[in-house]
């Protein structure tokens, strides 16, 4: 086993000792005590271990870490702007008090943040799709749907 | 008896404790628990000094007998109840009952809040430590969390208030009568002075703590905070990913672990690979633990531990057990469904009500109509699989506990007793939840990691794995309902029989979930009522599935209600108004029961707002469904369209709901649109199959929860009556599934019968 190197969130990581297979969601988690992205299945059913892949969703439950390697990685700790100011979704999510446990939360936002990335004004269809793949027990969709397009229409009021 | 039937029976045993404990119910006085007090009278109340109004004092002092044990509260701070600290760092309000996503670290200091007369933005909330001296029982559970903190709450911070006021004033050297208070400020309005709260805490500290029974509340009225919509306290946390859950704990040198159990509950380890296990790597020590012989609390298993879930995960790959299933439970779906239909034909075993002649009026009946209804187990699929993290220090005798739990306080005296540990030997941090709904209020995985905890240097998390969680669940049970009805010439209801086939564990009661009692049967408002009952052996344990019971007995009996109304020929919801009859308690002087008037607003609320009666185009149509459960009472209208048969879109579900006064209305939203959506999720398509007692169904991809693009919209209307408040987590699902398939009927007129529904073939789309 090699060193892995890992840049995760824009900070590189040098990692010793982990199995080939050892995927994403258990170095982010376990080893770099990433804990916001969360295990639901790991099965890619959920979408709780959501993360982007240079620029794209990802499970982390299915992507195995050394597949990583060299691609940026960002996590539900790293999608406000590195000033700290709040991605907008983050925002609306607080606003429209989308969370009930809000465990499913981080993948939630994670893949509304890829759409809006490709599609900065998405309709209820194009949210149905990209957010298909993340369950939420606690029933929180509509909240999503209603975050996600509050979100878009900020995003168009002070430019991108 | 056999160790396995020991253990259900314990098992048993442990989950009625439970039961007790949830279902019991605040103090029942609570009829208008809102005070009708005026304005005028309330700031009279409150005043303290001058005006000859005397408030009983007790002769404690406040800060020193009521601090709490953990924490040092010096003359400095104001803290008359352990539920609110004020000094010059600020306000702080505890959080006292655990969060698994129903919004009470959220709603409940609102509560305090609001008789404080405190700003919420200047409010810190804080989750609290575990203690029955400072909060009582500390729970989450059977929608009671709003009512039991409701009184005491107010009272706490009340009190405060009340001694704030009395210090300003006797700064000023004015009658407290004469000061208001506002934002976290006592005002002065004759002489225009101020002073903030956090600036007057050691004034008040010093003052005597008054008799909280005796301080007067707000008129509802005087309300500012309370039915407003307040976003969640972690909400900035949730959305940034900090380490908030029970999974989430860290600690230096943690150590990760798994626990394997038999698949079939209550089989026992005969012999494993733990040698091979051991020596695999990133794992330090693989070992058998014999379970303590309850079932809700440590079966027999195999710990693995490791340096990461992974590690252990992929050690499970490799453990080979050999299982002795002697006593192991043997349930078997697809024989059970069998022997439940066979019985449906017969009469039941026990006969819990006969009201008038049913069998006169049945056989007097100009129609009479008949139908079977069932429902499959379900598992509780919370997003995150159980898990628990364990400290056991060895050289003070001690355990640490970081628990995602229900019932904090009971999984103390649960690690009390299997560790044989003193109660004060153990400390539980509460963390949240990612979802409860009722699997939390068991504490088998908190057992578990104690018990490894107990074996090992050092703290370790527990991580269950979906299939664990699915495989190791207290069910929500299975029922049948053979039914029959009888309508005269009229189209009236006068004959309702209702033969229910349920399951029981210790061959007496009903496993929980399944007790449906008379009064809870709509039908026994019917002149001539039957309630018969059979119950089936079942050995996998039952538990609390939100709105247990309430869940799936509407499905039924909402059903065949329209069912009824349907061969009468009569518009549903003047069928269902007629049942209610006049407005009553059916049960009087207990709050906690239907009142047919309550009801009957819901109904007219929901049908109003949903546009009842309107006309649809052809395959789409509307469906009504009440259900009274939690002492809430819910109507909901399910707008949906049929096509192909089959194919179901549900667009939208309108929700009338009497609870009370709300508390937190973004909360209160929230949970009525989750419970719709909730509700649809078990309705399409969960179903647990048991083969020689072992779950088949393993992750979501054979346990499907709704998706996004499935989601109806919801609107939900709240009839704030002025009887005390009840709970919202689980009284909006039952009517759901019942209002939808309703619906289904009127568009396609095809009549669903069974849950999931596709198990008649029908998918939601
Ligand atoms: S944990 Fe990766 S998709 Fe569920
Ligand atoms: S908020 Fe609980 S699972 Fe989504």
């Amino acid at each position: 086993m090699s060193t892995l190197r890992l840049e995760v969130n824009g900070r590189d990581h040098a990692l010793e000792d982990i199995p080939e297979d050892m995927p994403l969601l258990w170095v982010l988690r376990d080893r770099l005590g990433l804990v916001g992205t969360r295990y639901g299945c790991g099965i890619a059913e959920c979408g709780a271990c959501t993360v982007h892949l240079g620029g794209s969703p990802v499970r982390a439950c299915q992507v195995p870490a050394h597949a990583a390697a060299g691609q940026a990685v960002t996590t539900i700790e790293g999608l406000a702007r590195p000033d700290g100011r709040l991605h907008p979704l983050q925002q609306a999510w607080i606003d429209h008090d989308v969370a009930q446990c809000g465990y499913c939360q981080s993948g939630q936002l994670m893949s509304a943040a890829a759409l809006l990335a490709r599609n900065p004004a998405p309709s209820d269809s194009d949210i149905d799709t990209a957010l298909a793949g993340n369950l939420c027990r606690c029933g929180t969709y509509l909240r999503i749907r209603r975050a996600i397009h509050d979100a878009a229409a900020r995003l168009a009021e002070v430019g991108t | 008896m056999s160790a396995a039937g020991s253990a259900r029976r314990r098992g048993e045993a442990s989950l009625q404790a439970i039961a007790h404990e949830v279902l019991t119910r605040p103090e029942a006085g609570l009829r208008l628990a809102v005070s009708r007090l005026d304005r005028r009278r309330f700031l009279q109340l409150t005043g303290l000094a001058g005006g000859g109004l005397m408030l009983a004092f007790s002769l404690r002092p406040a800060g020193a007998a009521t601090a709490p044990a953990r924490e040092t509260v010096g003359a400095e701070t104001l803290a008359p109840s352990a539920y609110l600290r004020i000094s010059t760092e600020g306000i702080v309000i505890h959080a006292t009952q655990p969060e698994c996503g129903q919004g009470v670290k959220t709603a409940m200091p609102m509560i305090i809040a609001e008789e404080l007369d405190a700003a919420w933005s200047e409010v810190e909330v804080r989750q609290s430590w575990i203690s029955e001296t400072d909060f009582g029982r500390q729970f989450a559970g059977g929608s009671t969390g709003i009512p039991r903190v409701w009184l005491p709450m107010r009272r706490a911070g009340a009190v405060a208030r009340v001694m704030l006021v009395a210090a300003a004033a006797e700064h000023w050297g004015v009658a407290a009568e004469d000061c208001t208070t506002a934002d976290s400020h006592v005002l002065h309005a004759s002489s225009g002075r101020r002073v903030a709260y956090v600036a007057l805490a050691d004034a008040a500290a010093r003052l005597p703590v008054p008799d909280a029974e005796r301080v007067a509340l707000k008129p509802r009225e005087a309300f500012r905070l309370l039915g407003t919509r307040v976003t969640g306290v972690d909400n900035t946390a949730l959305v940034t990913g900090q380490p908030l859950f029970g999974s989430d704990q860290q600690l230096p040198g943690m150590r990760h672990a798994a626990y394997v159990k038999c698949p079939a509950i209550g089989g026992r380890v005969r012999s494993a690979n733990l040698d091979v296990i051991r020596a695999l790597p990133g794992i330090d020590s693989a070992f058998v633990l014999e379970g303590n012989g309850d079932l809700t609390e440590l079966k027999p298993g195999i710990a693995i531990v490791g340096r990461d879930t992974w590690a252990v995960m992929q050690a499970r790959e490799a453990l080979e057990v050999e299982w002795d299933e002697t006593s192991a439970a043997r349930d078997d779906w697809a024989e059970t469904l069998a022997e439940a239909r066979r019985l449906t034909d017969s009469q039941g075993a026990e006969r819990l009500a006969d009201q008038g002649d049913l069998d006169a009026a049945l056989a007097g009946a100009t129609t009479t109509v008949e139908a079977i209804y069932s429902y499959a187990f379900v598992a509780h699929a919370q997003l995150e699989p159980q898990t628990c993290t364990a400290w056991y220090h060895a050289d003070e005798g001690r355990i640490e506990l970081w628990a995602p739990t229900q019932t904090p306080q009971r999984a103390v005296s649960n690690v009390a007793g299997l560790l044989d540990l003193d109660e004060s030997a153990i400390t539980l941090h509460q963390l949240r939840m990612g979802g409860g709904f009722g699997r939390r209020l068991v504490n088998d995985p908190v057992c578990e990691a104690a018990a490894i905890a107990r074996r090992i240097d050092g703290p370790v998390k527990l991580q269950w794995t979906r299939e664990d969680d699915m495989h190791h669940d207290y069910l929500r049970a299975g029922g049948f309902h053979a039914l029959k009805g009888g309508l005269d010439a009229e189209g009236r209801a006068v004959a309702w029989q209702n033969h229910f086939i349920t399951f029981t564990a210790d061959g007496r009661n009903p496993v929980f979930g399944g007790n449906l009692r008379p009064n809870e049967d709509l039908g026994h408002l019917i002149a001539n009522f039957r309630l018969e009952r059979t119950q089936l052996p079942w050995a996998s344990p039952c538990g609390f599935w939100r709105a247990p019971g309430a869940s799936v007995f509407a499905f039924a009996l909402q059903g065949f209600l329209h069912e009824l109304s349907t061969a009468a020929g009569r518009d549903h919801l003047e069928f269902l108004l007629e049942i209610l009859g006049e407005p009553r308690w059916l049960e009087p002087d207990n709050t906690w029961a239907l009142h047919t008037g309550r009801a009957a607003d819901v109904l007219k609320l929901a049908a109003e707002q949903a546009g009842w009666g309107r006309s649809l185009p052809e395959g789409r149509a509307l469906g009504l469904a009440f259900y009274f459960s939690h002492a809430a009472h819910v109507a909901q209208v399910a707008e949906v369209s049929v096509e192909d048969g089959q194919r179901i879109r549900v667009h939208e579900v309108t929700v009338a709901c009497d609870v009370g006064p709300i508390v937190n209305l973004s909360g209160a939203e929230n949970q009525s649109e989750g419970s719709v959506i909730d509700g649809l999720s078990a309705m399409a398509g969960q179903k647990l199959t048991h083969e020689r007692g072992r779950v088949r169904e393993s992750n979501f991809d054979r346990y499907p929860l709704l998706r996004l693009p499935q989601a109806p919209r919801v609107s939900t209307h709240f009839i704030q009556s002025d009887w005390s408040p009840s709970g919202l987590g689980e009284p909006v699902l039952p009517p759901v599934a019942p209002a939808v398939c309703n619906a289904v009927y009127t568009a396609c007129g095809r009549r669903i019968r069974q849950l999931p529904i596709s198990e008649q073939g029908f998918r939601l789309i």
